[in-house]
């Protein structure tokens, strides 16, 4: 056996004992990732759909002090509930959901609004709950309609022009639609698979090299017939191993959990088919040495296990810049940011899950930049590892 | 057989050894002794080539040492201060995995193994993870490592601290019995009743420079005193020697 192959071994057997890589490789990266997008993706999906289709549920309270309001609301889509039998026990019910909204209109609402005085009513909202709140805005932005149409009517009556009283009229013209929001969030998904990518290997570098450091173990080490770059090459070559296993386990994890988010709902299809799926799996691959190099490198600049926990939060960071610059600026892949590693596989992704062709180039010049990256990095590792610095 | 000559090493401002030369013969326990400081775990690490030396050489059988000297290094068994195992490997794999670095496998791995294990007498310990060992034990199983490609020379930093009594015993008996099969031992102190107690040749150093080296008795002789420990403070100068009972 070749010394390398020997320290690969070591290393990989040695993970496989410790709890604390095993979780975060095998099982917190893949299982976590997947789930938390699938959730939040499933909600914004339903919500999305909710709201297209959904009336507005409002409890009414005070219905005869105001019966061409309410006949207008209802007009708009609202359906009402029924309301709590008084004003004292509304707080608590709109606490407990049951109804989110309540509409209270006082007896002296008709009188006011005949002498064109401002006439209130009152809405009990629980703001510190998203639905009731997405509710609350939907039900002002039929009062204010409602509002501004009876003012618009008044001053006509008085042989005023409406618009004198409305200096700037806004319209919000919203494109997006829940094809394009969730686009946007499958977007998110390259970034999980990168960031398990990396959190697969991350405990097994640090032990790797570190650890050793720490544990004491690097110096009889180094006291081997062993070359420093066969050492290095070991531990790389580990690293990899886990990384490129956390990367297949966040993939499938992700194949699974994608089908209970109802994508069909808003008209796309799931498209994580074996094709989609070996297209996004060959993306990344040249990202498992990159991240295993830069796994490597950072947890041999440590002393400890503590000081390379801390570099590593750092390291885990690294691959997002590319994409979130992009995503600010709103690049176009070029060939030059195709090679950009991270960026180039996010690109890949997308394009991949939008069902689009990827031309061959693209594809080589992503997998060429990370790797060239890769040995870049590997040499910086095995200087490392020749300076005398490295024992401490 | 381990033998330097004029070695100096610096780290930054420090001069940990400014010229040390000594000759630790096949067959016999070679004892670097010396106050904390003085050298002796700097000069070790010259000799397994963990650092290259700024002057002089370190031979390992006549084979320069060094970072670069593999060779050296094979002819080499090293206890670096503090074991160093792996504490989610047992000891017997602790032991394979550096027979395996040193490119042994098979059955003939197994068997060397199992010697060492019967040797250091390490028993059912052999088969548990390292993780919670004794310092005794985790000396043994790191001597057992040292030793597992059967090494010529063997060099052991402090392999006596943190041992109880017990241990310090069943090391030196196992020290003996490489003795007596031909082995260089080299092995560094600070304590004298380890020199004192087992060594055939002495190699007293301070500041980076070896003091005084010879036998025992040569050394008391030498000093004009009746005990090692005596000659040892008269070889220093008494207010360099910082001598642990």
């Amino acid at each position: 056996m070749k010394p390398w192959w020997v320290v690969v071994r070591k290393e990989v057997l040695e993970s496989l004992r410790d709890r604390r890589t095993l979780l975060s490789a095998l099982v917190l990266a893949p299982l976590f990732g997947p789930l938390m997008f699938s959730f939040s993706m499933q909600t914004m999906l339903k919500r999305g759909v909710d709201e297209q289709d959904k009336p507005l549920q409002v409890a009414v309270m005070g219905k005869e002090h105001a019966p061409n309001l309410v006949h207008w609301l209802e007009s708009q889509g609202l359906e009402g509930v029924s309301a709590p039998k008084d004003e004292a026990s509304i707080p608590a019910a709109v606490r407990d959901g049951k109804p989110r909204l309540v509409l209270v209109i006082g007896p002296d609402y008709g009188e006011r609004f005949r002498a064109a005085k401002a006439a209130g009513v009152k809405v009990y909202v629980d703001s510190s709950d998203q639905d009731s709140q997405r509710d609350f805005r939907r039900l002002d932005r039929l009062l204010e309609s409602y509002s501004s149409q009876t003012s618009a009517l008044r001053l006509a009556a008085r042989g005023v022009a409406p618009s004198i009283a409305q200096p700037v009229v806004v319209d919000e013209i919203d494109v997006s639609t829940p094809a394009s929001r969730a686009q946007s969030l499958l977007a998110i998904l390259s970034y999980f698979l990168l960031f398990s990518t990396l959190i697969g290997g991350m405990y097994v570098a640090i032990d790797a090299t570190a650890g050793e450091r720490e544990r004491g173990s690097l110096e009889p080490l180094v006291s081997l017939p062993v070359s420093r770059e066969a050492l290095v090459a070991g531990k790389f070559v580990a690293t990899m191993v886990f990384s490129g296993v956390s990367l297949v386990l966040t993939l499938a994890s992700f194949a699974i959990s994608l089908r209970f988010v109802p994508l069909e709902s808003i008209g796309m299809s799931a498209n994580l088919g074996p094709k989609v799926l070996t297209g996004v799996f060959l993306s990344l691959l040249p990202f498992v040495p990159l991240a295993a190099a830069l796994l490597t490198l950072v947890a041999s600049f440590a002393r400890s296990f503590r000081e390379a926990q801390s570099w590593m939060t750092g390291a885990l960071l690294i691959p997002t810049l590319p994409i979130m610059v992009a995503a600010m600026t709103g690049m176009k892949p070029t060939a030059l940011l195709m090679a950009v590693p991270s960026l180039s596989q996010h690109f890949l992704i997308a394009r991949l899950l939008r069902d689009e062709a990827i031309p061959l180039t693209d594809g080589l010049l992503s997998a060429g930049g990370s790797l060239l990256l890769a040995a870049v990095l590997l040499v910086f590792v095995v200087r490392l590892w020749r300076r005398e610095k490295l024992l401490g | 057989m381990i033998q330097v000559t004029g070695l100096a090493k610096r780290f930054g401002t420090v001069e940990a050894v400014r010229d040390v030369s000594f000759t630790a013969p096949d067959g016999r326990i070679t004892g670097l002794l010396g106050p904390n400081g003085a050298g002796k775990s700097t000069t070790l690490r010259l000799l397994y080539g963990a650092l290259s030396p700024d002057r002089g050489e370190a031979r390992v059988d006549g084979l320069l040492a060094g970072p670069e000297h593999t060779e050296a290094r094979r002819q080499l068994g090293v206890l670096p201060h503090g074991a160093g195992l792996y504490p989610h490997l047992t000891a017997r794999e602790n032991i394979r995995y550096f027979g395996e670095l040193h490119g042994m496998s098979g059955a003939a791995l197994d068997q060397r193994v199992d010697e060492l294990v019967a040797m250091l007498e390490l028993g059912e310990a052999a088969n548990r993870k390292t993780q919670g060992f004794s310092q005794g034990q985790k000396v043994k199983v790191g001597i057992a490592r040292a030793l597992v490609h059967s090494p010529r020379n063997l060099i052991l930093d402090e392999p006596t601290n943190g041992l109880d009594v017990m241990a310090i015993r069943s090391l030196r008996e196992v020290l003996r019995g490489l003795r007596a099969a031909g082995h260089c031992i080299l092995f560094s102190s600070h304590v004298m009743q380890e020199v004192a107690a087992l060594c055939d040749e002495v190699v007293i150093i301070a500041g980076g420079r070896v003091v005084a080296a010879g036998a025992p008795e040569q050394l008391r002789e030498q000093a004009g005193t009746t005990t090692l420990e005596d000659a040892f403070v008269k070889l220093l100068g008494s207010d360099t020697a910082e001598v642990q009972p």
